[in-house]
């Protein structure tokens, strides 16, 4: 039996069956990552004693009968933005070199709670800013698909694991798509669910007001199983809301009768890449085909959510990043005169180019003066978008369209236009500021064998509807994962 | 020339409130204490730590926002004020800017001229930052964040004041109504309240606003008064000299008594203010409002009309008691024990105003307990202390709150109550004094008082006169 080519769920029952050990689960992942890891760099961070550990205690756990949930003894990873108690967690920057925080993220704490072994942490864009994982100074993550090519970002480091099969799922954040564009990117699933359904309490924040943590799978059953396990109420998080029922894995059904779905036009027009376009029309004909109404739909103001997004993202990031300082943990610059000299190197030395911009953005947007102009302007199309939604929801169940513009480009094609860059984020970026549901599932490859992705937005509140649809859909054809998991040796080969 | 000039003062006044943990976390608000012992993760901005509001702080807000008559703002908000300091953890403090909790009230303060209106512009809730600390031997800054988030209201005032002495009146009230409502114990040593000055001066007559100053580090009413007096002397002659007063922020030093420029209005910094995203709104709904007026204790003017109508004590006597909070919960307490309002309200407008006078303490740092104040009045009452012997004894209550039973025994000054002893001393007084005894009888009063004075002096003064007059008539008489 091949542990590597199981899902999470899947693993976990053969765990709690006997058939399988937590420690030969873990030992597979880590072998997995040290073949893989020269090829993909996914991994910042691997905690190979602490994850034998955790395997023992969870393994003991099991066999008491103590532990019986869907994911007890499964392997995962979490993306470098989440804190763990005494781990290093830098959201691959150097500014936070050396931070060890002393607690642990709510959502990681819930995985742990589940029985989930976390094997360490992802490499990401800095700070989550980036579409490509490139902005890391770790160094760029690559596609398992082909390591020409970018994972996508942010969380390009905890797809591209779970497609090259490292671990077993993983969390991300997505802010404007960073869970979902690499998610679309390295052919896995990925869900970004509705604000406030996952704690941030010790989430690092780029955009506190569009930031929420969400899984990263290899198909839509673990999907849900992640969710459930992440999702809770916390009263340490402000934000969090008390939703009425948190069993996701009962939205697992194949069917998708009477479901209202809705493409909107303006997904499907200028800038999207014609394989994509045919990649996601015929899985919507397969949902179709299961008996969902699905037609073109209209969704205003598409165009607006960028500007608005960079506005708000921007504003809120100069804001959170200030915190990093030199003065109280993380990177300090050697030699400065006096407190404003150690605070102008320490940041200009420690944060990359593209933090530095979407600073300077930020800053700049909410100075007086501007504020009314920029700021304030952003606040109000965001509320005009979320009224767009609302108004397409009436209408439909879901919403339904590609993930994202284009396949992974090449490595080293996006930042030197991130005008252009930021443009590959505008099916993902108002779902955040409208503060829906949203989910990549893989739908195909393109010719030259990378991963397109369908999205999926909900009403706030319905992932379920999501879960329903994608499970429907993958019900209907074969299942991606399998290929992926093979797809990385040819990938490692030719690295070396 | 300076009486051509008015001068016009604002004021922002920050009071630390008195909630037992800090406004966004549950770490202690204690004073003191070891550097960072009162700290976690979200008032030393560690990176993923998220604020939570605590409800204690909106309540204490609303009930200062009711009783300065300020208009409440029902959906308020929190927003961020960006700026860089290391006592300032996240290097953003979390404020209002945009939505206050309350706005549009005003206070009445009293001046010789009468009772006067300052009007309150608005009054917002928001965190204290930590404390530096320089270490001079070798040159580092180090910082304590026990104090960072402690929860702060900031009461802003509008330019109503004209002198020192209204921005006195005006932070004694604004202290009172804190003290009273136990939001805040206000005190201005330990900086749990802070006022900056605004100030500028016009020639007396015109409407127009002169170019205003701030002054910063103001920490007694001493100082205040002080930098006020200085600040307008400045601008005065500078406008005389035909200079130009700059608009500007200036620090004070009160020992040197003289402010300096810390930075112009070009350097102005730029807060970036925005709505915390970390925070939802705070809704304050009408229920909640009437609770926490429900909930409100009873401010001064209630308590002058109570006091008078249920302790039948002056109205003059019952201003003075209500003067401070402290003082009127003394009274209060130590009435509730003895029942005899009036011989409280006695023992504290004569004894205790006169001693704080004397040794210079404010209500505030009085510290003596009402327990031992009420069994002092009972002695007394008792007969068991004189008079001369209570007045000692409550010295000693006032200045380390002696228990007075124990401390009349220790020192033996229970009164001399055994009426053989009196009449053993009073005999033997008569009989050392045949001169003024043969006096008194051939007529001259005078030689009673000196009889009199001999056996007190006897008695050491442990003796009821009225007793000891009774004997010594009684003895005299018996003689004839």
């Amino acid at each position: 039996m091949e542990i590597l080519k199981l899902t999470a769920l899947e693993l976990s029952a053969k765990i709690k069956a006997g058939e399988i050990k937590v420690k030969d689960a873990v030992k597979a992942a880590l072998d997995r990552i040290k073949e893989a890891e020269p090829a993909v760099n996914s991994f910042v961070t691997i905690d190979e004693a602490g994850a034998y550990r955790q395997a023992e205690i969870i393994q003991e756990e099991i066999d008491a009968g103590r532990m019986t949930g869907l994911l007890a003894g499964v392997p995962a990873a979490v993306k470098d933005n989440l804190c763990m108690d005494g781990i290093l967690t830098t959201c691959s920057s150097r500014i936070l070199s050396g931070f060890r925080p002393a607690y642990t993220a709510q959502a990681v704490e819930n995985l742990q709670k589940a029985g989930v072994v976390i094997l360490g942490k992802t490499n990401m864009d800095e700070f989550a800013m980036g579409s490509t994982t490139e902005t890391s100074c770790y160094g760029p993550a690559k596609n398992p698909h082909n390591t020409g090519h970018v994972p996508g970002g942010s969380s390009g480091g905890s797809c591209a694991a779970v497609a090259a099969g490292e671990c077993f799922g993983a969390l991300g954040s997505d802010t404007g798509g960073s869970i979902r564009q690499p998610g679309s990117f390295c052919g896995v699933v990925g869900l970004k669910p509705t604000y406030g359904t996952v704690s941030r309490y010790g989430l690092i924040a780029y955009g506190s007001s569009l930031d929420q943590i969400g899984p990263v799978t290899r198909d839509v059953s673990d999907c849900a199983a992640f969710l459930e396990a992440i999702a809770s109420h916390d009263p340490k998080d402000s934000t969090s809301v008390e939703r009425p029922d948190y069993h996701f894995t009962g939205a697992l059904v194949d069917d998708v009768k009477g479901l209202r779905i809705g493409i909107p036009k303006d997904y499907m027009g200028e800038g999207l890449d014609p394989e994509v376009r045919q990649a996601v029309m015929e899985a919507a004909a397969v949902l179709k085909k299961r008996g969902a109404a699905v037609e073109m739909a209209d969704l205003g103001l598409v165009r607006y959510a960028i500007p608005a997004y960079y506005t708000i993202a921007a504003a809120e990031a100069s804001s959170n990043l200030e915190r990093f300082d030199g003065v109280k943990y993380g990177y300090r610059a050697e030699d400065y005169d006096g407190l404003h000299d150690m605070y102008k190197k320490t940041r200009s030395e420690g944060f990359g180019p593209e933090v530095k911009r979407r600073i300077l953005l930020g800053s700049f947007v909410l100075s007086s003066g501007y504020y009314d102009a920029y700021y304030l302007k952003a606040l109000r199309t965001k509320a005009l978008i979320k009224k767009e939604f609302d108004k397409a929801f009436e209408k439909y169940d879901l919403l339904l369209g590609p993930t994202a513009p284009t396949v992974a480009p090449k490595l080293g094609e996006s930042l030197g236009d991130p005008l252009k860059m930021y443009l590959g984020d505008i099916y993902t970026i108002s779902v955040n500021l409208a503060g829906l549901p949203g989910m990549t599932v893989p739908v195909g490859k393109n010719r030259e064998g990378l991963p397109i992705g369908m999205q999926l937005i909900g009403k706030p509140f319905d992932e379920k509807t999501l879960i329903r649809a994608a499970y429907t859909y993958e019900c209907a054809t074969e299942k991606q994962y399998e290929e992926v998991v093979l797809d990385i040796n040819t990938a490692a080969k030719e690295a070396e | 020339m300076t009486g051509q000039y008015e001068t016009v003062i604002g004021l922002e006044v920050h009071i630390e409130l008195a909630t037992k943990t800090k406004i966004f976390c549950g770490c202690s608000t204690e004073f003191g204490g070891a550097p960072n012992i009162h700290t976690c993760p979200v008032c030393t901005g560690m990176p993923g730590a998220l604020p939570v509001l605590n409800k204690k702080v909106v309540e204490y807000a609303v009930a200062l926002g009711i009783a300065t008559n300020c208009r409440i703002t029902q959906v308020c908000r929190f927003d961020r004020k960006n700026y860089f300091y290391p006592d300032n953890p996240q290097n953003y403090q979390i404020s209002q800017l945009y939505l206050p909790i309350a706005r549009n009230g005003c206070v009445e303060i009293e001046t010789p001229s009468g009772t006067k209106k300052i009007r309150i512009h608005e009054m917002h809730m928001e965190e204290d930052a930590g404390k530096l600390v320089h270490n001079e031997w070798d040159d580092t800054s180090l910082v304590d964040y026990n104090r960072s988030g402690v929860p702060l209201v900031e009461i802003v005032s509008e330019p109503d004041m004209r002198s020192a002495d209204e921005v006195i009146a005006y932070l004694e009230k604004l202290r009172m109504i804190a003290q009273y409502l136990g939001v805040s114990d206000c005190k201005l040593q330990e900086g749990s309240m802070r006022a900056d000055v605004n100030l500028s001066v016009r020639r007396a007559g015109t409407e127009e606003f002169g170019t205003r100053t701030e002054m910063k580090n103001l920490n007694s009413f001493k100082a205040i008064a002080h930098a006020i007096e200085g600040e307008r002397m400045r601008q005065i002659e500078l406008l005389e000299a035909g200079k130009e007063v700059v608009q500007e922020t200036r620090r004070w030093d009160d020992n040197k008594e003289h402010s300096y420029a810390m930075r112009s209005k070009e350097d102005a910094r730029d807060y970036r203010y925005f709505p915390e995203p970390d925070l939802v709104p705070v809704v304050i709904s009408d229920q909640w409002i009437s609770e926490i007026k429900a909930r409100q204790p009873e401010l001064r003017p209630e308590k002058i009309e109570r006091y008078t109508r249920e302790f039948d004590i002056p109205r003059y006597d019952a201003e003075l008691l209500t003067e401070s909070w402290k003082i009127a919960d003394i009274f209060e307490k130590t009435v509730q024990l003895c029942g005899k309002p009036k011989k409280v309200s006695n023992w504290m407008m004569g004894e205790m105003f006169r001693l704080m006078k004397e040794k210079g303490k404010e209500p505030e740092e009085l510290d003596f307990s009402p327990e031992h104040l009420a069994k002092l009045i009972e002695l007394s009452d008792q007969g068991a202390i004189s008079s001369s012997v209570a007045k000692k004894v409550f010295e000693h209550i006032f200045a380390e709150n002696a228990d007075p039973e124990k401390y009349v025994e220790e020192q033996g000054l229970m009164s001399v109550s055994d009426e053989g002893a009196l009449r053993e001393a009073v005999e033997k007084v008569i009989a050392q004094n045949p001169r003024a005894v043969a006096d008194y009888k051939g007529g001259r009063q005078k030689a009673f008082g000196a009889i009199m004075g001999q056996s007190m002096r006897a008695l050491k003064g442990k003796a009821d006169p009225a007793a000891v007059t009774k004997i010594i008539r009684e003895m005299l008489d018996a003689q004839q």
